[in-house]
């Protein structure tokens, strides 16, 4: 009981301090837009063959790219928080409650997972740029895979902050982990072009299968058939890029849990 | 009396530094009891194993009945803990820090309220409950936080050094709410410090240097440890005034090189006659009663503001509010 209260909230507490944050809520719009709007169309222009004949333009195909962006950047400003907070001190409120660390890490992977998948549902009011249909469905399934993406991500993200104490470490760290996440999966670019030791790197990349997931839920499994990841010559169905994520989040979680269970 | 406190042979190691050396004490029910020594002394070490922040290497420490290692839910369920460093959300209102507090640690919904307009009030923050801790200034966060510990009404309230850095009336009113609030609630108070003329509020107080608690005892027991009142005077020689002072009076005086200090009993009476007499060039001279930082000096032979200063204190909490705000970009 203690427990399921102190998840709930810390939960809360990161909620509260999102709403609050109002310039953050702005911020959100801004990079997606550059990318989608500015680099998408300059990239469409320039490089035509991109997408081949699948049906879709550039930016279609890029639009769940960057909603996984989205939920993979935010995710990790989860780890950021908890930096911040042994830095700013509450940490130690929160250390010192009568609650297991076990709820503090749950708590926050939570909190963090349902900001993330906030921030990838803002994305939605971009539909109309990127000229997608999703049906109701695809979304109902698109919302289910963030958030599912996100709570693994977090959970990466509290394991990276339990080790690492200052937010100046965390800034330079948290990019050296962000970036090839997101370049090494099929975000920007279609996977089936690539030269095969770039193409055996996006499948080791767990991100790759949360972005696939997404890129078939806004764009119809059929539809963005010859995008799709291909592993041991099947085409991985939604499903399975979901489990692959979960198992991913698993460790994560486990090994963020663990570490933050042994600080002191 | 109820011992609510219990702590035998405690032993903290880090590596090989021996930060807690074979504590042993006792507390007992609604005392201020206060733990008085230099920084680095192993104070703020002994807290954090009977918070249940650290684990001891050996001996045992009981709170409220409870073992600090094997049960640390119901010992932290017992405290309240006012830190050293703030340790506030300075993103959210006061009331917003309280109602994470009441939550976490299982006030009543139908309380809650109630209790942290209570708290609110003794601190006199009720009128800015609604605004962002980052607005307030160091006294105000530090009563927010001494309410804060209070709210689930624990059993021994830890106040590790709470008046660090504050202006003297801030400290002077800090110390008036901490004494109303053992005679209200019957609250057990636990506070380190190395201003020694704080530690005097306290019941009894232990001195703590080097890990090892090097006395015990009520405050005035400990000052007259020192025999009788203190004597300072300057001197144009010093080493001829310790050397007058020794021959001609068989006393025992210390110097640091530009002042001479000894010990006597009935100090007023004693400096005309020192004072006519003199032949070492007495430049000033002065005559007080013994405080704490004396019982210090006499038991280890050192002062024990060298290691705390209140000047390098406040330049490192300076420096360390400075890359805190750098770091603000990363937000």
């Amino acid at each position: 009981m203690n427990n399921l209260r102190g998840i709930y909230i810390i939960w809360y507490r990161d909620l509260l301090r999102f709403w609050r944050d109002k310039a953050r809520l702005i911020t959100t719009f801004v990079m997606p837009f550059l990318f989608l709007v500015v680099f998408g169309t300059g990239i469409a222009s320039s490089m035509m063959r991109g997408t081949g004949d699948s049906g879709f333009d550039y930016i279609q195909f890029m639009y769940p790219g960057i909603i996984g962006m989205v939920v993979l950047f935010t995710s990790m400003m989860t780890g950021v928080s908890l930096v911040w907070d042994r830095e700013f001190g509450f940490l130690k409120e929160v250390l010192i409650a009568p609650i297991s660390r076990t709820a503090v890490a749950i708590g926050k992977a939570l909190g963090g997972a349902t900001i993330a998948t906030i921030q990838g549902l803002i994305m939605l009011v971009f539909i109309p740029f990127a000229h997608v249909s999703p049906s109701i469905g695809g979304i109902i399934t698109l919302i289910a895979v963030m958030f599912v993406v996100a709570l693994s991500l977090t959970s990466m993200g509290i394991l990276i902050a339990s080790r690492i104490k200052t937010i100046e470490a965390f800034g330079m760290v948290a990019p050296l982990m962000l970036f090839p996440l997101f370049f090494l999966s099929p975000a920007m670019f279609p996977t089936q072009y690539l030269p095969a030791w770039l193409g055996i790197t996006v499948k080791f990349n767990p991100v790759s299968y949360g972005i696939d997931a997404m890129r078939q839920a806004v764009l119809g499994s059929q539809q963005s058939a010859m995008f799709g990841i291909h592993l041991f010559g099947f085409r991985m169905p939604i499903i399975l890029d979901v489990v692959v994520v979960i198992l991913f989040g698993l460790i994560m979680g486990t090994l963020a849990i663990r570490s933050f269970r042994v600080q002191e | 009396m109820t011992k609510i406190i219990e702590v035998e042979h405690l032993v903290k190691r880090f590596g090989d530094l021996v930060a807690v050396d074979d504590i042993s004490l006792d507390v007992e029910e609604a005392e201020i009891f206060g733990f008085l020594g230099p920084n680095g002394a192993g104070k703020t070490t002994t807290i954090n194993i009977l918070c249940t922040l650290m684990k001891p290497t050996s001996g045992i420490a009981r709170l409220n009945g409870f073992d600090v290692v094997r049960q640390q839910t119901e010992v932290r369920q017992s405290l309240g803990l006012v830190f050293q460093d703030q340790a506030l959300d300075v993103r959210l209102t006061a009331l917003q820090n309280l109602n994470f507090h009441a939550f976490v640690y299982n006030v009543p919904g139908s309380l809650r309220k109630k209790r942290m307009e209570e708290v609110l009030r003794m601190v006199e923050l009720w009128d800015r409950r609604k605004d962002e801790v980052r607005n307030y200034s160091g006294g105000m966060r530090r009563r927010l936080e001494i309410a804060r510990g209070l709210l689930h009404y624990p059993k021994v309230l830890f106040l590790d050094e709470p008046t660090l850095g504050l202006d003297p009336q801030t400290r002077y009113r800090i110390w008036e709410y901490i004494i109303k609030l053992r005679k209200q609630e019957n609250i057990t108070v636990f506070l380190t410090t190395h201003y020694m003329d704080e530690a005097t509020v306290a019941d009894r107080i232990a001195i703590i240097d080097y890990g090892k608690i090097i006395a015990l005892d009520t405050p005035d027991a400990l000052k007259s440890m020192v025999g009788g009142d203190i004597v300072t005077l300057k001197s144009a020689n010093t080493e001829a005034a310790v050397a007058e002072i020794r021959d001609k009076y068989n006393i025992e005086a210390q110097h640091d090189g530009h002042e001479v200090n000894f010990e006597i009993q009935n100090g007023e009476e004693f400096i005309p006659t020192l004072v006519n007499n003199f032949r070492s060039g007495l430049q000033s001279i002065s005559v007080r009663r013994p405080t704490l930082d004396d019982v210090f000096m006499k038991l280890t032979g050192r002062e024990i503001r060298e290691e705390a200063g209140g000047f390098e204190v406040m330049k490192k909490q300076w420096s360390m509010r400075q890359t805190r705000g750098g770091g603000g970009r990363f937000r």
